[in-house]
């Protein structure tokens, strides 16, 4: 690039490498993704130091791959940061319990480091009551709380926020495993605060003072999430939803009572006022005779969230299919294929669909046929979770035809190593075709019975995948290998189940580096194998789990001891000091 | 857990899902699983091929299907909210339905697996007032497996056996220690434990 040089004409521009900071920092508000700030930031020193410094979201996707201060240290203006603590499959009970992820770290670093933090959002950490009385003590600035999947704290730790955070915005609590202490933490709300946006509380399982809640609802003018656990009776709703008709989004919690025609015309009447009404969950125990009060309501919804209804039947069709402008919708398989059918035909905006097992035990009760229509006749589709009781091959043949901008694709069979069920082959050419077609492919979850020839399709046509999870698939080695060497973008693999051993994984160690993480349970990995990598690779971190009570050093076990769980990840803070007993860092 | 030792010492007697002559070779966990909680799967990879040829699963579930761990992938916040939801009435009028969505229509069906019986079995804890009541029917229930020990213990002594349940947390926990109201609202499945395992935790005075 040009130098300034020594042309003396002094109303010459300053050369672009002498631009100040800010003139940089602003260019970089533009950029849409971290990960193209990241780009920019790699490109020369100045930018470097331009970009940190004006770096005001902060997602760290792996709690343990940087040290909080590190972090902190590098990017010092952060007033939003969002930080994942354990492996994904920690949501099935793969990972034993104490297994770290503590947030406690984070939010100690952060209070010293960011003092003007103003957001924070926590995915399968812990958290403790001490953790939230410190945010609340931290950040005179604090508006956003988000915990997604955490443990660790109690209705004790949600009083020091209410009590604290004098912005809170927003407090959004997402299946998390939480304490009932009775306290009343939503009375500690001062009478003064009337800033929230987004109230959460559905997965806090205890009783709710109806009253203190009315009273923060009414002064609340501005509330426009409000998200009820099981505790409000269904005419308590109806008065809560009279005080605030500004809702966009709303968790009615049960949603159940005996019919009473009084108290469905309240509801309806209710519902009636919420014209901006966007997004709808809850319902966990609906009565059917209810669902009409949900009409007037049924044209706006862009997101219906009845993932934890168990009503079924002819009422609960009638009502998804008058919501015609429905982007997103999350059900359970009750609503079987003859649901999905109709759900098709009136739903042509849909772009996410989510069909969850309303059986754990059992085998299933949606077919191929439900997943076919839909993604024959909803052009928007992009994203789909679906689990059934049997697939064929030519049904994903047809699915991949018909949706090849699918981004996300998740098909789980309930029962492990299911063929075609009409000509008993192998799935693989079924998933073949779907990564064939849909170019776009991020994140991929298969099933079913599949040989090592699906993964080197996946290897050789997901270019963009990031996330793919394999269960109980594959026959040897070649299968990893497939993956391994190939999907270039592939950043999380998580596997369980599979004849895979040692060898993919050392012929490609190299790749993990590129990756973020790898899980691997129940395969055929070896000690020996894993203590190799670990030389090899200093930048990874290569842990170990057995199971809890059976702590023995590793140092004691002779190579060819079988490895139950490996979890590898790239990090730069080496080796956490926080595992417990039974998991051991090689 | 000492139930390894006394899994190597069973293996000869016990009685599996997986096809003759196949064994759990390598696809055996660093630690031995308990009988109670096969890991299904594999046997099913070593089996896979026979197996593909066979009917997918579209009859009824064999008599014993043995849970997989963290199978199917859903959150275990998920399943907890549904074990808690199977206790209340149910809202919609039950359709005919296989056994284990009974549950949501007013039963408590929980599997019962015992340590080296070939199968489980399926009980409804509301069916029982007490433990004493809980404990006759496992006894009853469970009488033809206790020959089946490998020491060769003749007659069905108490004291050999401790009932157990899994609670929602996911713990072991010995089954009496609370009151029965509460232990139905936390049991998801209970287990029998047999053997060096269960010697002194079992015995009459557990009430």
């Amino acid at each position: 690039m040009g130098r300034g040089g020594s042309r003396a004409t002094g109303a010459a521009a300053p050369p672009w490498h002498a631009l100040p900071d800010e003139v940089w920092e602003h260019a970089f508000s533009f950029l849409p993704t971290a990960a193209d700030r990241g780009a920019a930031a790699g490109a020369c020193s100045s930018w470097l130091r331009a970009e940190r410094r004006s770096r005001h979201h902060l997602a760290v996707a792996n709690c343990y791959a940087a040290a909080p201060r590190d972090a902190i240290e590098r990017f010092p203006a952060v007033r939003a940061a969002e930080v994942k603590g354990k492996p994904h499959f920690a949501d099935f009970g793969l990972v034993p319990p104490a297994w770290g992820g503590a947030a406690a770290p984070w939010i100690a670093a952060a209070a010293d480091g960011w003092p003007l933090l103003e957001e924070l959002s926590f995915k399968r950490m812990v958290v403790t009551d001490e953790c939230l009385e410190m945010i609340a003590a931290s950040f005179r600035n604090f508006q956003v709380l988000r915990l997604v999947s955490c443990d660790g704290f109690s209705t004790a730790g949600l009083a020091a926020i209410a009590a604290g955070c004098r912005q809170l915005r927003e407090l959004d609590l997402q299946e998390n495993e939480i304490e009932d202490c009775s306290i009343h933490w939503l009375s500690l709300f001062p009478e003064s605060f009337t800033s929230l946006v987004t109230l959460n509380f559905s997965c806090l399982d205890g009783e709710v003072n109806i009253t203190v809640l009315e009273r923060l609802v009414t002064r609340c003018r501005n509330l426009k999430t409000l998200k009820l656990n099981n505790a409000i009776p269904l005419d308590k709703l109806a008065s809560l939803l009279q005080k605030a008709p500004q809702l966009v989004e709303l968790g009615t919690g049960k949603f159940s009572a005996d019919y009473h025609p009084d108290l469905f015309a309240k509801l309806e009447v209710a519902f009636g006022g919420c014209k901006s009404l966007r997004k709808l969950s809850g319902a966990w125990d609906a009565v059917p005779d209810y669902l009409p009060a949900f009409y007037c309501v049924c044209d706006g919804l862009t997101s219906l969230n009845l993932s934890y209804a168990t009503v079924r039947g002819p009422e609960l069709i009638k009502f998804i299919s008058r919501c015609k402008n429905l982007q997103q919708l999350w059900v359970m398989d009750l609503i079987e294929d003859l649901g999905l059918a109709v759900v098709a035909s009136s739903c042509s905006k849909l772009q996410e669909l989510r069909v969850f097992p309303s059986d754990h035990f059992g085998l299933g009760v949606l077919t191929e046929r439900g997943l076919v229509d839909v993604s024959a006749s909803c052009p928007m589709l992009e994203s789909v979770l679906y689990f059934c009781r049997r697939m064929t091959n030519e049904a994903l043949i047809t699915i991949a035809k018909n949706r090849p901008n699918f981004t996300c694709f998740r098909l789980c069979i309930l029962e492990p190593h299911t063929p075609d069920y009409i000509t008993q082959h192998p799935l693989d050419a079924g998933f073949s075709a779907i990564v064939e077609s849909c170019k776009g492919l991020r994140r991929l979850s298969i099933s079913g019975l599949l040989t090592d020839l699906v993964f080197r399709s996946i290897g050789a046509h997901a270019d963009r995948l990031e996330m793919l999870s394999i269960a109980f698939a594959g026959n040897s080695d070649l299968g990893l290998n497939y993956i391994l060497s190939g999907c270039k973008s592939l950043k999380k693999l998580e596997i369980r189940d599979c004849p895979f051993g040692d060898k993919p994984l050392l012929a490609n160690a190299a790749k993990l580096e590129t990756m973020r993480s790898l899980w691997m349970s129940s395969c055929l990995l070896t000690l020996g194998a894993c203590r190799q990598l670990a030389r090899k690779m200093p930048h990874l971190s290569v842990e170990i789990m057995n199971d809890p009570g059976w702590s023995c050093p590793l140092d004691s076990l002779p190579d060819e001891s079988p490895v139950e769980k490996l979890y590898v990840y790239r990090t730069i803070a080496g080796p956490r000091s926080d595992t417990p007993s039974y998991v051991q860092i090689v | 857990m000492e139930a390894a030792t006394d899994v190597e010492n069973l293996k000869a007697t016990e009685l599996r899902l997986g096809l003759p002559g196949t064994e759990e070779g390598p696809q055996k966990a660093a630690v031995p699983t308990p009988p109670s909680t096969p890991r299904a799967g594999s046997k099913r990879a070593l089996a896979g091929g026979e197996e593909a040829k066979k009917p997918a699963a579209a009859a009824a579930p064999p008599a014993a299907k043995a849970q997989v761990v963290g199978w199917p992938p859903v959150r275990s916040y998920r399943k907890s909210c549904f074990q808690a939801s199977s206790k209340s009435k149910a809202a919609a009028p039950a359709a005919p339905q296989k056994e284990e969505t009974a549950a949501a229509a007013g039963g408590l069906f929980v599997k019962v697996s015992m340590d080296g019986a070939p199968y489980l079995r399926k009980i409804d804890l509301k069916m029982y007032k007490g433990y004493r009541e809980l404990r006759e029917a496992l006894e009853a229930m469970f009488l033809c497996f206790s020959g089946g020990a490998a020491d060769g213990a003749a007659a069905v002594n108490p004291s050999d056996f401790a009932v157990t349940y899994e609670d929602k947390d996911g713990d072991l926990m010995l089954v009496g220690d609370v009151p029965f109201e509460m232990f139905i609202s936390t049991c998801k499945r209970l287990r029998i434990m047999k053997g060096s395992e269960a010697r002194g935790l079992g015995g009459a005075t557990r009430e």
